[in-house]
């Protein structure tokens, strides 16, 4: 979003052979220009299977072949991108509307809230059905309720992120664009969106992490008789299962590592140095987030070309669209507000008394209340699972996480791993862990546990490492020059130092595991089918049998459970960590 | 200076926020002024004494509630096209270039590009920032940046130009170059403007540049006092009558406020309920002028210009200490020389323990909140009382903001004299640690 600035300070030209072809491309136009083409040719190939008939997909099943691996991969990238799409149209709609109407946003802000602790995941089955009538007989029906999922694990916290982002404008910059007269489209594009933008493209990246558990959870799914199986490495891992095959879960996960990898390089990387330059504190950073990527499309100019069209598009727009000045203020204007506003207010109560009546009474007229209590002592069960888990994690990431944040070198190197490792899927290492515990016939109670927090514990990690690395150098030296040592140490200095860091990791790695406890209690390896007794395996249970109403009440304890241990437990230490410890 | 029409005409203007509990807070009141072509003008005041409120109602960032803003004759509903500010902060776009920022406020008016250009490189070209056009605020330094500032409102030709503290944010030279180089090409009439409206802190800053200066009072903010500064330009700092007018003014900001006949013993030092707002001023910032006042070439008393200046500190700064001061009965504040009373002596040659016993006598007996506080704990069994039970108190009479900062200056001061004890995990008031 620069440019169009006169060239300064030209040189004295200077003679250089072939100067022409400079000038038609520089070397890494070349290297932009082989990474779009592909990019296109990539996904578009994986666009075409969208559109195919349902029975084609019974034609061509899925192979373990590795050769058709790629192409999977191709469309499993495929859906991350469109829900990614999504999710951020979403935010910049949604969160927008919240945060300028102030009638909407008392109802938008708290959904989103709860949105954002809810386990979607358990209403895939619901979903599906959902997407499948929409497009019925088309693969197009499927991919659907697939994006759908990823979409919701990943707009909620996009969107409450930039919703805060609008809230936390600095006056002084709100104020200067309104004293230059901005009109509302132009503020938006010129102040709002860059404003908000390196908190979305942070809260993008952790999304994606979430996105790609469900995007290989979602692609084979069976919902009672039902099932449908789309091409990509979450059916490719699913059919390596079910035939017991763990080479092809090897190039599974190598081609997910690729996948992965090519993610962060060619678009978060470059997106988070880029968005450097949006952020409001102006003092220069400690160090500028450096990406090879970002680089190329900067000296590329077919790509400024394209980037330069966009801002020149922002500018146009902001022409065709008009600032509209209020008329003068009007006392009547208020009161009549105000009766809209409890209007509105009845509006939204008698339609959430409905719903909860409605869900009540369809809950109650099928399901009685021992089974609620057998849901509320699973969801205990699988409650003590995830805290149990954390608190083990704790003891093995907090301490490494200080040792590494300490030593920058050493971060360096493995905080890029460490937020890796968060973005992998987890569910695509099941199948090793699986085939352990079968061979071994060790007890599924226990040991399908740690799976839940696979995916979840480097949160806990990489945030220790950032909160060590924050800690004030002359505190360190402080402590060193006192002579602090040991056990002090640790309580008196790195503990207290990280404790703001490592409870925002552990709120994420808490919710996540939740998440993950759907797929983690109850997995199969071939035909043998192994079950951990908690409120993941019911809900897993129910959907694998179609249960309607034991799946909504699963997931609604779930829920349930969830939002309550957020607003009692987690919040509150939260604010305790950053009212008592925070340094800076 | 004078004569012209008016540019723009505050009339019976007053501002007031409400306040949680169904009252109001008064900003502003009883606001009249008017802005002439060829002038600049001074809102010179404390913060939080409105002066930063008005300018940005001027500005239309704000409306009254009540009185009447006119530019040119016309009402002032939202910011006006002939009214440009400049800001504390600079207020740029960190992620636009110089070019894109000073160029924005002419895409919002949806000028032709060609022109917008000429029109952008001339401003840059003018405020001294050629060669910078591409470069990113945060590659600039503060003085870089406030030009950006300067330049960006130049850029949409406003007739008038608001400035709020625009040079307090940056370093003493850095100030003293920006405000040469404005007043320069002020002077020459090479920018577009025709009025300036400059809200400052800075005595000195006001005399040097302004031809009029409104020096505002707090609580509610008004205007004190109305100051014509008639020093041709370019003006010096040393010169004998520049000094005067300063200390003038200082008198001017020191004195009692007007309707008080009788000025008795108990009148030269406010009387204080116990709602009244405390400020922020640390044990060791009085202390700290005690000693400095107490100590040749000052010997007990100090005219405020002198000492401002020996101790480097803004109005802002010394002002509070000195009132707090007064309040301790530590000083007398008056004409614009601050005077040193015999206790205040006392606490300058103390030690350690016996300083914190004057303190304490002091405190108890002149800050009715710290007394009152004092002996609720002490007639308390348990010697210990919430801190939620004095907010409360606080708040009959204050904002919660202010009830917030008056209790922590009063646990400040209470925690220096070992007058009471606080927990702040607790929120507990207690006597545990005092004799």
């Amino acid at each position: 979003m620069s440019d169009s600035t006169p060239e300064s300070g030209a040189a004295a030209p200077r003679f250089e052979p072939f100067g022409f072809l400079r000038d038609l491309a520089s070397r890494w136009d070349l290297a932009a220009f082989v990474v779009v083409i592909g990019l296109i040719a990539f996904l578009g190939n994986a666009a075409r299977g969208m559109f195919v008939p349902l029975a084609q997909l019974r034609v061509t099943p899925m192979s373990l072949d590795p050769y058709f691996l790629p192409m999977y991969a191709a469309r499993t990238t495929l859906r991350m991108l469109i829900a990614l799409f999504a999710s951020l149209v979403f935010t910049l709609t949604y969160a927008t509307w919240a945060a300028k109407s102030e009638r909407a946003g008392k109802l938008l802000v708290p959904i989103l809230d709860i949105l954002q602790s809810v386990p979607i995941f358990g209403f895939l089955s619901v979903t599906y059905v959902f997407f499948m009538s929409l497009a019925p007989g088309r693969v197009l029906g499927a991919e659907f309720a697939s994006i759908f999922l990823i979409f919701t694990s990943q707009a909620w916290n996009m969107a409450f992120s930039f919703y805060q982002s609008l809230r936390t404008i600095p006056t002084e910059l709100s104020e200067a664009a309104e004293s230059f007269r901005l009109s509302p489209w132009m503020r938006f594009w010129q102040l709002e969106v860059p404003f908000g933008l390196p908190a979305l493209i942070w809260n993008m990246m952790m999304s994606m992490s979430g996105g790609w558990f469900f995007v290989v959870a979602s692609e084979s799914i069976s919902v009672g008789r039902t099932s449908v199986t789309l091409p990509g490495v979450g059916s490719y891992i699913a059919l390596a299962i079910e035939q017991r095959n763990l080479k092809a879960i090897g190039w599974a996960i190598l081609t997910m590592f690729l996948v992965i990898l090519a993610y962060d390089q060619l678009l978060f990387r470059p997106l988070v140095a880029w968005v450097d330059r949006f952020r409001v504190e102006q003092e220069p950073g400690l160090r500028e987030p450096q990406s090879w990527a970002l680089t190329m499309m900067r000296r590329s100019r077919l790509i400024q070309a394209a980037r330069l069209a966009f801002h020149a598009t922002v500018l146009w727009t902001s022409r065709v669209v008009q600032r509209y000045d209020p008329p003068p203020p009007d006392p009547q204007g208020l009161r009549r507000s105000r009766g809209k506003d409890r209007i509105w207010v009845a509006l939204v109560a008698v339609l959430v008394l409905l719903g909860v009546w409605r869900l009540a009474a369809d809950l109650v007229s099928n399901t009685g209340l021992r089974e609620f209590l057998h849901v509320v002592t699973l969801a205990l069960l699988t409650m003590v699972r995830v805290f149990v888990l954390i608190g083990l994690a704790s003891l093995i990431w907090v301490p490494i996480g200080v040792w590494v944040g300490l030593r920058p070198r050493v971060a360096e190197y493995v905080q890029p791993i460490a937020q890796f490792m968060a973005a992998f899927p987890a569910n695509l290492l099941f199948p090793i862990a699986i085939y352990g515990i079968v061979v071994l016939k060790l007890k599924p109670d226990i040991w399908l546990s740690p799976l839940m927090i696979l995916g979840t514990q480097w949160y806990i990690l990489f945030n220790v490492i950032a909160g060590a690395a924050a800690l004030p150098t002359e505190l360190r030296y402080a402590s060193a020059n006192l002579g602090l040592r040991g056990w002090l140490w640790w309580r008196k200095v790195a503990l207290p130092g990280v404790l703001p860091y490592y409870v925002t990791g552990a709120i994420t790695a808490s919710g996540g595991s939740w998440n993950a406890a759907q797929v983690a209690e109850l997995v199969s390896w071939g035909h043998t089918t192994i079950e951990a007794r908690g409120l993941g395996s019911y809900i897993a249970d129910a959907t694998a049998a179609g249960n309607f109403h034991h799946i909504v009440l699963g997931v609604g304890v779930m829920s349930l459970f969830v939002v309550a241990l957020n607003r009692l437990f987690w919040r509150p230490l939260y604010y305790y960590a950053e009212r008592k410890f925070r340094l800076t | 200076m004078n004569g012209s029409a008016a540019l723009l005409k505050c009339t019976g203007i007053r501002k007031a926020f409400p306040k949680p509990d169904g009252g109001e807070l008064l900003v502003l009141e009883g606001m009249d002024l008017e802005i002439h072509e060829g002038e600049i003008i001074g809102l010179l005041g404390r913060s939080g004494s409105g002066k930063s409120t008005l300018l940005r109602l001027i500005a239309g960032l704000a409306e009254p509630s009540a009185g009447e803003l006119s530019y040119l004759g016309q009402p002032i509903y939202g910011p006006a096209p002939g009214i440009a500010m400049v800001f504390q902060s600079f207020a740029l776009f960190p992620w636009l270039t110089v070019y894109e920022n000073v160029a924005l406020g002419l895409e919002a008016q949806r000028m032709p590009k060609a022109e917008i250009r000429k029109r952008s490189l001339a401003a840059i070209d003018l405020i001294g920032l050629d060669g910078f056009e591409s470069a990113y605020p945060r590659e600039l330094s503060g003085g870089m940046r406030q030009r950006v500032g300067f330049a960006r409102a130049l850029v949409v030709h406003p007739n008038i130009l608001l400035m709020d503290e625009p040079f307090s944010a940056l370093d003493v030279l850095t100030a003293e170059t920006l405000r040469t180089d404005f007043l320069d090409l002020w002077s020459e009439g090479r920018m577009p403007i025709k009025g300036v409206v400059l809200v400052t802190h800075n005595i000195e800053e006001a005399v040097l540049m302004c031809d009029r200066i409104l020096v505002f009072g707090s609580n509610p903010g008004r205007i004190l006092s109305e100051i014509k500064v008639a020093l041709p330009q370019p003006r010096n700092r040393l010169d004998p009558s520049f000094r005067d007018q300063v200390e003038r003014i200082y008198v001017e900001m020191t004195a009692r406020p007007t309707g008080s006949a009788a000025v008795g013993r108990q009148e030269r030092f406010p009387g204080l309920g116990i709602g009244s707002v405390l400020p922020p001023v640390s044990s060791n910032a009085q202390a700290g002028l005690i000693e400095a006042v107490a100590a040749p070439p000052f010997n007990g008393k100090a005219d405020l210009p002198e000492i401002a200046s020996d101790l480097q500190m803004e109005i802002d700064e010394l002002f509070p200490v000195a009132e707090t001061l007064q309040m301790m009965r530590f000083a007398e504040l008056e004409g614009g020389d601050l005077k040193i009373t015999d206790d205040g002596l006392a606490f300058a040659h103390a030690d350690q323990d016996e300083r914190k016993r004057i303190f304490r006598r002091h405190l108890l007996a002149y800050v009715p909140l710290a007394a009152h506080i004092r002996r609720v704990l002490d007639e308390r069994t348990s010697h210990s009382a919430r801190k939620t039970r004095f907010i409360d108190e606080l708040e009959d009479f204050m904002g919660e903001e202010d009830a917030e900062h008056t209790l922590r200056a009063v646990v400040h001061w209470g925690r220096y004299a070992e007058a009471f004890a606080y927990d702040d995990g607790n929120e507990v008031f207690s006597l545990e640690n005092p004799s």
